[in-house]
């Protein structure tokens, strides 16, 4: 039996293994960092020293009991250091200067007090402060996976087909805006905690629908940025066990994730929902899905966005052949989504609900007016929606042309040869 | 990926011993971390095998026994279910949890085959058969 011990390996694998723990420790030291500093570039900066320390100190002396305190210690000693040293900080951080000047033991006790009495937040605090509305969408999405999913800008950039410096500006500009705003990396309270749980919310929910739909390039999904926005979803449900949207958003990443692997043919084509293998659904996740769903029904959150839309994917889920899906529920459901969320999005899958409950007719009529919708102009799903209705109509030839537009606006390779061959089926 | 985290059962644990406080603190706290960082799926411990039983498969013929079973260490005392980047994650956690036993202990790490390392072996047969399950689960559940 291979068995190395902790305590005393000098190991190759040593190396692995402090990666492995920066890797997880690494949010909550910047999070801990940038709450001292209100700096989370410097934050990031020091958690990266104290790694190189760990690097030095663990191969030689083993690695520690309780190596996440020990890494804090660690960038704690750093975050001193430097703030002795560089007098711009100091000037900066002047507060803090003023209790240097007193002696680095007050200073120490007092950023030892800090971190000790924040209650182990700071992973939370930091998922707040990346997702602060006073950056933009885009900078919100991209300053979380960078700072609490620990992807590299490169890896960002590739996860969103932008080019790897406009994601690197992206990111450097979001840090100096919240340095600039004075952002505190904390858990906002009261009357401000709803809107900067909701612009959180959005942000984990933009990665994962990123991955599960990605909406450009030729990977139809890419399971990572999915299984990154879930984790962050369970965190956020662990920390705020009282807040029914997040179980609601819980709810409704596990229920569709539960679809990802039936959703992509082997030839990388996309599989509706009524031609899915539903073999390939992954029933605990199914399971855990309608768990928090339940969680934010209980908590008096059935009539929330995200519940709601966790409602629709579970009416699938509970569908045991395609055949059986409640799609007059389901039209109920969207009804009510419209109310909360009213978009023409959501008109659109209203539409789509409408006529598999009540018939393509209703669902053509549904869909008259938004095809004036300026948002929808261009938006692939509206025509592909019409070429469905018109097909089940019996008007094959207006469907082909409707499928046709369809695949000319879509932006992903698979989606628009699986358009393409609806269009061909259409015959003519 | 998913992996399932055995705790090895021992002596103690088989004679029904049941855990000092100050082990279940650290332990709940252990897990309290693994929530915090979003690993933690599902964790259970589970009673001593002389509450168990095992059903023996022989072609046709299925026998059942009961428990206590012999082979201390090949026995299971607890599970969690984790979701972690690699396996190198699941094995810094499982460092970090405080020995479950009294005494020496073992923990056993098992990845999960996800349904994509099925997708080529599965027939079709089995394929409608965990269709089923998945569906009902729902039901149950709704």
């Amino acid at each position: 039996m291979a068995a190395t011990d902790t305590h005393t390996d000098t190991h190759p694998d040593t190396h692995r293994a402090i990666e492995t723990v920066f890797r997880i420790e690494r949010a909550r030291l910047i999070g801990g960092l940038a709450r001292l500093l209100r700096d989370v570039g410097l934050a990031e900066e020091l958690a990266q020293d104290a790694l190189v320390a760990a690097l030095e100190d663990w191969p030689r002396g083993g690695v520690p009991r309780n190596p996440g305190a020990w890494l804090m210690a660690a960038a704690k000693r750093r975050a001193i250091d430097r703030l002795r040293r560089d007098a711009m900080l100091e000037r900066k951080h002047a507060e803090i200067g003023r209790d240097l000047e007193d002696g680095r033991g007050d200073a120490a006790a007092r950023i030892e007090a800090a971190l000790d009495d924040d209650l182990g937040d700071e992973l939370l605090g930091l998922i707040f402060a990346a997702c602060h509305p006073v950056l933009s969408r885009e900078a919100r999405v991209a300053l979380t996976l960078r700072l609490v999913g620990g992807l590299t800008t490169d890896e960002i950039a590739r996860a969103f087909l932008a080019a790897e410096p406009t994601i690197a500006q992206r990111i450097v500009r979001a840090k100096k805006t919240l340095g600039g705003a004075g952002i505190a990396f904390a858990v906002p309270r009261g009357a401000e905690r709803m809107p900067r749980l909701a612009s959180v919310l959005e942000v984990i929910y933009l990665i994962f629908t990123e991955g599960y739909a990605a909406t450009a390039g030729e990977d139809l999904t890419r399971p990572d940025l999915c299984a990154e926005a879930r984790r962050l979803g369970r965190i956020l449900a662990g920390a705020l066990p009282e807040e029914p949207e997040v179980f609601g958003l819980l709810a409704l990443m596990e229920l569709q994730a539960s679809r990802l692997a039936a959703r992509v043919g082997a030839d990388g084509v996309p599989v509706a929902l009524p031609d899915q293998d539903r073999g390939r659904w992954d029933w605990s996740m199914i399971r855990r899905g309608l768990d928090a769903l339940t969680r934010a029904e209980a908590l008096g959150g059935a009539e929330g966005a995200y519940a709601l839309q966790a409602a629709l994917a579970a009416c699938h889920a509970r569908a045991r052949r395609a055949e059986d899906t409640d799609w007059a529920r389901i039209a109920g459901l969207y009804d009510r989504l419209a109310v909360v969320m009213p978009s023409p999005v959501v008109e659109l899958n209203r539409a789509v609900a409408h006529s598999m409950a009540f018939g393509p007719e209703v669902g053509l009529a549904l869909l008259a007016p938004l095809e004036e919708e300026p948002v929808l102009r261009g938006y692939a799903p509206l025509p592909a929606a019409k070429g469905d209705f018109l097909l089940r109509a019996g008007r094959a030839d207006e469907a082909r042309a409707a499928f046709e537009r369809a695949a000319e606006l879509s932006r992903n390779g698979p989606e628009r040869a699986f358009l393409l061959a609806r269009a061909a089926a259409c015959g003519g | 990926m998913r992996v399932m985290v055995f705790v090895k059962a021992t002596a103690d644990s088989e004679a029904g011993v049941m855990p000092s406080t100050e082990l279940l603190i650290e332990m709940g706290k252990f897990n309290e971390e693994l929530i915090k960082a979003g690993v933690m799926l599902a964790g259970d411990g589970l009673k001593p095998t002389r509450q168990a039983k095992r059903v023996a498969f022989d072609g046709a013929s299925r026998t059942v026994i009961d428990g206590p079973f012999a082979e201390t260490r090949e026995l299971v005392a607890g599970y969690w279910m984790w979701e972690v980047k690699d396996m190198d994650e699941a094995v810094e956690w499982v460092k970090r949890c405080p020995n479950p036993m009294p005494g020496p202990s073992e923990i056993e790490i098992r990845p999960l085959y996800e349904m994509s390392d099925f997708a080529e072996i599965m027939t079709p047969e089995a394929e409608a058969l965990h269709g089923g399950n998945a569906a009902a689960m729902g039901r149950a559940d709704g």
